[in-house]
């Protein structure tokens, strides 16, 4: 237990909130994990089934029109099938799931974010719903009215294609703009978003990376879709390895623009140099990894294409699971260069703004917070206030002691045995500078005080922290 | 002081909005509509064909009907989620604390709107496309299709208890997750209204897909005929439509008092003329003689839109009374913490330019202190042992920290500080004098200009 919690008047019940929204929290699986989960699932299905297996169904489907080959157009529908099925339903709403699970865990970022970029996502909206309206007809339309007129189905195809694509530079440029530091400040909007210099390197690079893992699942799928040692196996193997291995150049190419410019923009970022020590130790990995998987990439196409009866199955594995790697080390880094902020030079990953350091500071984090069980501190409380103060400003970051739990990095400074109260509130008072992507502890030393107290009491005896969708918002202290 | 105690004030979001208001809202309005049309056709599609399918097993020709309203549904439903992301984003942007607050409260059911649809999405092209795999087994197929029927019926309890939940500030501190914000009132009877309403919608859908001049109804039944197929229909969607005559004053009836007034009651009489007159259209279709066209489609049709168009509004003028007077007190205490966040930030400029801190202690305090102490190991080693290390060769420590290597066993490595040499040195220095007990016990007036402070107090 962690000591009595009873303030004076009201009952001790388990509090969850943040500054000015309750707070959801995940104590186990971490807050991150949950977006990190959605928001990859969805890049991935977006880039290799959407933006780069469209075309190249389209493409399919062109083919087998020229040479009039019945079979050829059945296996491009198919391929087209599974697309469509697993875009429709688990691409659709992990797309909206990155909405849902984004403003839940960092409402005010989500809330503040939308503000500006309300109608840069309402165009993406517009986008977007062209982009599922044309592969409903794309995909439905196949065998009735598609057959009596090929060309304009191939053509639906194309535009289908380009919107996809177009779904994904809109989306981009949002990302783009949020690493863009200052810009926030200076003329926040979607103009800049296109202009800012990490964006066209990421869409060089996203591009021919979505056409390049299309290719590899699409070669997965015909092993599925076609008899074994049949001449259509082995001509579609030949086809898509084709394709595969024209854009990987490409890729290659878009990383090293990405690898020649990012980093210097990026570095910008940076607020101090140890983020950049740490930023380039992570970059040298994923230039690492991106060229283990174009070698192998290359290797692969270049036999599917050489030699297609002989590719077995089996060989696709590694690479997939090496492209689902290089993109989400991708997706880190890019999330990485943002800290300790996440909206640049305005709000801090804790959902605190740069502008409210001073006042919480001055006052109290707990004084200025809308949902609190505790505003002063005193004796009796301080566990409680250390309490809230851990989940006002760290929970949206760490766990008590699951995924990227607090105990567990104090214990990689200090050890698990005795933790000293007075060092324990020294670093905590200075960390954002030994750690440049752990933003500043707000509040009054007091309030720092008290959370020294709470870690040392949560690691004698580990309590998980309830988020609000359990426990509440119980508490206003008055 | 909050007018009622328990009464949670938060700050809003302090940016402004990115388009007027009452364009915000219209949009919020419109694209709502347009969005829960295609929500009902799925819903109501869906229950329809589990209807038809299991009819189906006595008479062939309804598996034939469930067939066709399947094909429908597939549409419908894509078009359902990518429809709702535009009245997402105006919720989001409009009614953002009320929002958010409420999907905090019921956070595990509001996140597992993911997987749950993606299930429901999943089940339903199953069924669609197992249709002649599964003839065989009937019973397997129809579950399927129950299935998701069932997860639709679910999903939308998630979507009504945060909706509702959103609209009263008041209730957030005492729910305690999901299912309690579904106790609320209003939450139920709000689920029967949406409920019929699918049913009405899906069905005066369906009797316009039949009834078009272009569906092969000869081809594709046997014993079901054009008029036989526009009264099951009609009447499907009266009854639905009457449902809602008893669920209608229920759903009145349990509206919390603060979002009640005469204009909502007559916005919401002028929907319900609307919908008793597109009723009455739909009686004199299903008794109409059996050759007559399906003429009143149009007149019914346009009824309909009214009536939701009466109710849409009158859900968004409630919603607009329900939080008026929370919304002012929020907007007063966004404003008083705007200028009290202000005053701070001034005051801390103040301040700082008092300070006269010696740039070494200050960077010194700011960073080193984090883990190395005078007299005791912290993290790293004590600044005795560095000063007895390094008191002749301060310039040995510059090295260290700018690029430190791995010494001691059993503890964390130091991370690189590359702050520049000059500041370095004058951390070394200090850390030199600290550590030799020959610290500069009066610092003030020593230094020329601090160093600039880093990281927080920049912004």
């Amino acid at each position: 237990m962690i000591e009595p919690v009873a303030p004076s008047s009201r009952p001790a019940r388990e509090v969850a909130a943040r500054m000015d929204f309750p707070i959801f929290h995940l104590d186990f699986f971490g807050n991150r994990l949950l977006i990190a989960v959605i928001a990859s699932l969805h890049v991935l299905i977006n880039h290799a089934l959407a933006v780069g297996a469209l075309p190249l169904v389209t493409l399919l489907e062109w083919r087998g029109w020229r040479r009039g080959d019945e079979g050829w157009d059945r296996l491009a529908r198919r391929i087209l099938f599974t697309c469509f099925v697993i875009t429709t339903s688990l691409g659709a709403l992990t797309g909206v799931g990155i909405w849902l699970s984004t403003s839940l865990v960092n409402p005010a970022a989500i809330g503040s974010l939308i503000r500006v970029f309300f109608w840069a996502w309402f165009f993406e909206w517009l986008v977007f719903v062209s982009e599922v309206v044309l592969i409903l007809a794309y995909f439905l339309t196949w065998e009735g009215w598609g057959r009596r007129h090929k060309p304009l189905h191939i053509g639906l195809g194309a535009a289908l294609s380009l919107c996809s694509w177009l779904t994904m530079a809109v989306i981009v440029a949002i990302l783009g703009f949020q690493m863009d530091t200052g810009v926030w400040t200076i003329d926040p909007g979607f103009r800049t978003a296109l202009l800012n210099p990490v964006y066209l390197p990421q869409l060089l690079f996203r591009t021919p990376f979505a056409m390049v893992t299309a290719g590899l699942f699409v070669l997965l799928l015909l092993f599925f879709f076609t008899a074994r040692g049949s001449d259509l196996r082995a001509r579609a193997v030949r086809f898509v390895s084709t394709w595969t291995l024209a854009w990987t150049p490409l890729w290659l190419v878009g990383a090293l623009v990405y690898w020649h410019v990012v980093p210097a923009a990026m570095r910008d970022n940076l607020p101090v140099a140890l983020g950049t020590l740490q930023f380039e130790s992570w970059h040298v990995w994923l230039v690492r990894l991106i060229a283990a998987a174009v070698a192998l990439l290359l290797l692969l196409a270049l036999w599917g294409a050489a030699a297609p009866r002989r590719l077995p199955a089996v060989a696709l594995l590694l690479p997939c699971v090496l492209s689902l790697w290089v993109l989400s080390y991708f997706e880190r880094v890019r999330e990485f260069v943002r800290k300790p902020d996440v909206i640049a030079v305005y709000m801090y990953s804790n959902a605190i703004r740069h502008a409210d350091y001073a006042l919480l500071g001055e006052q109290g984090l707990l004084a200025q917070a809308t949902y609190t069980s505790v505003r002063d501190i005193d004796d009796g409380n301080r566990l409680e206030a250390g309490r809230e103060m851990f989940r006002i400003a760290c929970t949206r970051c760490h766990t008590t002691s699951g995924n990227n739990g607090v105990l567990a990095k104090l214990a990689r400074l200090y050890g698990w045995t005795e933790w000293d109260p007075e060092a324990l509130r020294t670093y905590l008072r200075s960390m954002h500078n030994a750690r440049p992507f752990m933003p500043p502890v707000p509040g009054t030393d007091a309030e720092l005080a008290a959370l020294a107290d709470y870690l040392i009491a949560l690691r004698d005896q580990p309590q998980p922290l309830p988020g609000a969708q359990t426990a509440g918002v119980a508490g206003l202290a008055p | 002081m909050d007018i009622a105690a328990g009464l949670p004030i938060p700050r809003d979001i302090p940016l402004p909005l990115p388009a007027d208001p009452v364009l915000l809202q219209a949009l919020l309005v419109m694209l709502f509509l347009v969005h829960i049309l295609f929500v009902c056709l799925m819903v109501g599609g869906s229950l329809i064909v589990l209807a038809a399918e299991i009819a189906g097993r006595r008479r062939p020709d309804f598996d034939n009907l469930a067939r066709e309203v399947v094909k429908t549904i597939t549409v419908n439903k894509s078009l359902a989620v990518v429809l709702g992301v535009g009245p997402l984003l105006a919720i989001n942007v409009f009614y953002t604390v009320y929002f958010y607050s409420a999907n905090a409260l019921t956070g595990a059911a509001w996140i597992s709107i993911v997987p749950l649809v993606t299930a429901a999405f999943l089940a339903a092209y199953a069924h669609k496309y197992s249709w002649d795999r599964l003839a065989g087994a009937k019973g397997l197929h129809i579950a399927l299709g129950a299935f998701s029927s069932l997860l639709f019926l679910l999903i939308p309890f998630i979507f009504l208890s945060n909706i509702n939940l959103m609209l009263f500030p008041a209730q957030w501190p005492r729910v305690h997750g999901f299912f309690s914000a579904l106790l609320l009132p209003n939450v139920i009877p709000r689920y029967l209204h949406f409920l019929l309403a699918s049913v009405a919608i899906a069905a005066l859908f369906l009797a316009a897909y039949f009834g078009r001049p272009g569906f092969p109804v000869e081809e594709k039944f046997t014993t079901l005929d054009r008029p036989v197929l526009r009264r099951i229909f009609y009447s499907t969607a009266l009854v639905a439509s009457l449902g809602q005559l008893l669920v209608g004053p229920l759903v009145l009836l349990s509206l919390p008092r603060q979002g009640m007034s005469w204009y909502l009651l007559l916005v919401v009489a002028v929907g319900v003329s609307f919908g008793v007159s597109a009723m009455v259209m739909m009686w004199r279709e299903i008794v109409a003689p059996c050759r007559t066209p399906n003429r009143r489609f149009l007149s019914i049709f346009s009824l309909i839109t009214l009536t939701a168009f009466a109710m849409g509004y009158g859900r968004h003028v409630y919603r607009e009374n329900a939080i008026d007077d929370h919304r002012r007190l929020m907007a007063e205490k966004t404003r008083e913490y705007g200028w009290a966040v202000a005053a701070a930030q001034w005051r801390a400029a103040q301040g700082i330019a008092q300070v006269q801190m010696p740039p070494g202690e200050k960077i010194f305090s700011n960073t080193c202190a984090a883990c190395h102490a005078v007299d005791r190991v912290l993290v790293g080693p004590s600044l005795q042992e560095i000063a007895q290390l390094y008191r002749a060769d301060p310039e040995g420590i510059v090295r260290w920290a700018s690029n430190p290597g791995k010494k001691r066993q059993g503890f964390p490595q130091m991370p690189a500080f590359r702050m520049g040499e000059q500041k370095l040195r004058a951390a070394a220095d200090y850390m030199i004098q600290l550590g030799t007990g020959n610290a500069p016990a009066a610092a003030p007036g020593q230094g020329a200009a601090p160093a600039p402070a880093q990281g927080a107090q920049q912004g």
